[in-house]
């Protein structure tokens, strides 16, 4: 590659200017906001972590992590998520505080990314991990929390998929037992979308006519309560009917939270098989073509850090959220514009601690007497401009 | 969510795909128009039916719906495992049924230097990669079959269809990578906030389809 010119910056990475910055910090302030009365309480980690403990840990894939070498040849990863970090966290300063515990955070992360559409090498993510409570009340609450940060934030129409993975282990080692490469090639499609790959694949297995059916007809089980019912029918295997079992108790959780109006049931909605562990899920906001929130449940991962324990939470991505937000104007507090000369100087500087006291945006400048076109170069974009010259306070207006 | 239905957007491949899949959505019932090929326009509204078609280019329209600008479309096989997009493909069409395959000479001989010439090279190269080959594969725009002709590589990794034009150059099939028919891909986000649309418009393709056989 060619030296970058001056103004150049790595792949995937971006500046925000004022106006970004001020909406993307209205949108992290109201999701934590949220989360705070939820009872979550906001963590800070580093943004590098050593690669054996949490890069390895995390469910980011080995060639998406960022590595690089500290001064004495350690590998070291910028922090793919926050899932990670918070469970070293939690297994090591935390380690004496008793479960439950609740944890929100909002951070940058990184991915090295390929040519992928919407992918950014660091982006922002807003979550919560409630770590120490195997229950379907927990994943619920998870979920309901998403729910209202999402609103909290200013998404207006959004909708949030629930699955299962055990639905799918159990469904598969039901149908196809004692082969695990099967099982394994119908996950890779669904987990790539493929559903012509996944029948296709379920062509050449040689099943039985109403086992192929029955697994052709996952494809369709999406929508409220009425799939739970459809899905117990299924299957007789103990693992995917205890899965179901829990997706109900969740769903009535969440009809007693009365956010049923934006979940739905999607047991083809699968995420990585070998991080997730229970509940997954995804929300989707209109108008936007990637998902904006995905979580789950994990209850794997804080073994890895010497402190088993379930956990399960969900990150927003709060830079996919400004997409949505574009476009619409802030209110500012009012913003005014002091010009002074030597005379008007102490004046002048005392009246604008005074405006900003009760609020307002104040902004000083000097101008020398008889200069008025110094003053109107600066004075776009205030809705007051106040002058302090040759002793004399005057008020102009725009 | 509201009570009016939101408009359904497809991206539909213009050009050779075009005809048989607008021919598969008429007899499904949706009236779109027969032929696009006389006009420019390249968005094309059919309120009644509560859609709207956007003309692409085939390779692009993984992108229009990966990005979500388009909640469906249509593309060929060969176009999914090149862009390899994160889409839903939903549906086989089972239209513009042809093949990926390995090309070459008659008297074709491994060479020391192995030079295939594609417009995939990402297929080409993961097919050659899964073979343990080491081969140099070099993009091409279109004319593949000149390459072996005229000794830029002495191989091709190209589409087949009846083989004719193969067979008027002088070259033949060595062997088939993988079978080509149109998808039915979907968006992520899409797949879910209009899925009711996109869902009825399967199982309406999907009639149809069993009905053809």
């Amino acid at each position: 590659m060619s030296k970058p010119k001056v103004f150049e910056k790595p792949i995937g990475v971006k500046d925000y200017l004022p106006h970004a910055v001020a909406k993307m910090r209205k949108v992290e302030r109201q999701a934590l906001d949220c989360m705070s009365r939820w009872g979550y309480e906001q963590i800070v980690t580093p943004t590098m972590e050593f690669y054996d403990t949490v890069g390895v840990a995390s469910s980011t894939s080995d060639q998406k992590l960022f590595k690089l070498l500290n001064n004495r040849g350690t590998t070291l990863v910028l922090r793919s998520d926050m899932t990670a970090p918070i469970a070293r966290v939690v297994s090591s300063l935390l380690k004496e505080t008793p479960f439950p515990l609740r944890l929100s955070y909002h951070a940058n992360v990184f991915r090295a990314i390929e040519e992928e559409a919407g992918r950014d090498a660091e982006f922002y993510q807003t979550g919560v991990e409630l770590v120490g409570d195997p229950s379907a009340e927990a994943d619920a609450e998870v979920v309901a929390l998403a729910i209202a940060s999402l609103k909290a934030a200013g998404v207006e129409r959004f909708k949030i998929a629930i699955g299962h993975v055990g639905f799918l282990n159990g469904l598969f080692e039901e149908a196809l037992p004692g082969q695990p490469e099967a099982q394994e090639s119908l996950k890779a499609f669904l987990l790539g979308r493929d559903y012509v790959g996944y029948r296709e694949q379920l062509r050449s297995l040689s099943l039985t006519e109403p086992v192929q059916r029955e697994l052709e007809g996952i494809l369709r089980l999406r929508g409220g309560q009425e799939i739970c019912d459809q899905a117990m029918q299924l299957s007789e295997d103990a693992t995917a009917k205890s899965a179901i079992r829990h997706l109900c108790e969740i769903w009535d959780v969440l009809k007693a939270y009365g956010v049923c109006d934006h979940v739905l049931i999607d047991l083809t909605m699968i995420g990585d098989f070998s991080y997730y562990t229970g509940m997954t899920f995804e929300g989707y906001a209109a108008d936007l073509g990637f998902p904006v929130v995905s979580g789950g449940r994990y209850d794997n991962l804080l073994t890895q850090f010497g402190r088993p324990a379930p956990a399960t939470g969900f990150a927003i991505k709060t830079t996919r959220i400004l997409e949505l937000l574009d476009g619409e104007e802030e209110e500012q507090p009012e913003r005014v514009l002091i010009g002074y000369d030597a005379k008007g100087r102490s004046e002048a500087l005392a009246e604008a601690q005074r405006l900003r006291a009760q609020g307002a945006i104040v902004v000083t400048e000097r101008i020398e007497a008889g200069d008025a076109d110094g003053l109107k170069a600066c004075r776009e974009g205030f809705a007051d401009v106040v002058t302090f010259i040759g002793g004399s306070k005057g008020e102009q207006a725009k | 969510m509201n009570g009016q239905q939101e408009i359904l957007k497809v991206a539909m491949p213009k050009g050779r795909i075009y005809k048989q899949a607008s021919k598969l959505f008429r007899e499904a019932g949706l009236p779109i128009p027969v032929d696009f090929d006389d006009t420019r326009k390249l968005i094309i509204e059919v309120p009644e039916a509560r859609m709207e078609f956007i003309m692409a280019k085939p390779v692009d329209v993984p992108t229009y719906v990966e990005y979500g600008v388009a909640d469906i479309g249509i593309v060929g096989k060969d176009v999914l495992m090149e862009e390899n997009k994160d889409v839903y493909e939903l549906l086989d069409l089972g239209i513009a049924k042809c093949r990926m395959s390995v090309i070459g000479l008659p008297d074709w001989k491994p060479v020391i230097n192995p030079r295939v010439a594609t417009k995939y090279p990402n297929v080409a190269s993961q097919y050659f990669r899964e073979l343990g080959q080491q081969v140099e594969v070099i993009k091409l725009n279109g004319s593949i079959e000149l390459a072996p002709l005229i000794g830029l590589a002495d191989r091709i990794v190209d589409m087949v269809e009846t083989g004719q034009t193969l067979k008027e150059n002088g070259l033949v099939e060595m062997e088939s990578i993988f079978g080509i028919t149109s998808r039915l891909i979907a968006n992520r986000v899409s797949y879910r906030m209009k899925n009711d649309q996109i869902q009825k418009l399967c199982d309406r393709l999907q009639a149809t389809l069993a009905a053809r056989v």
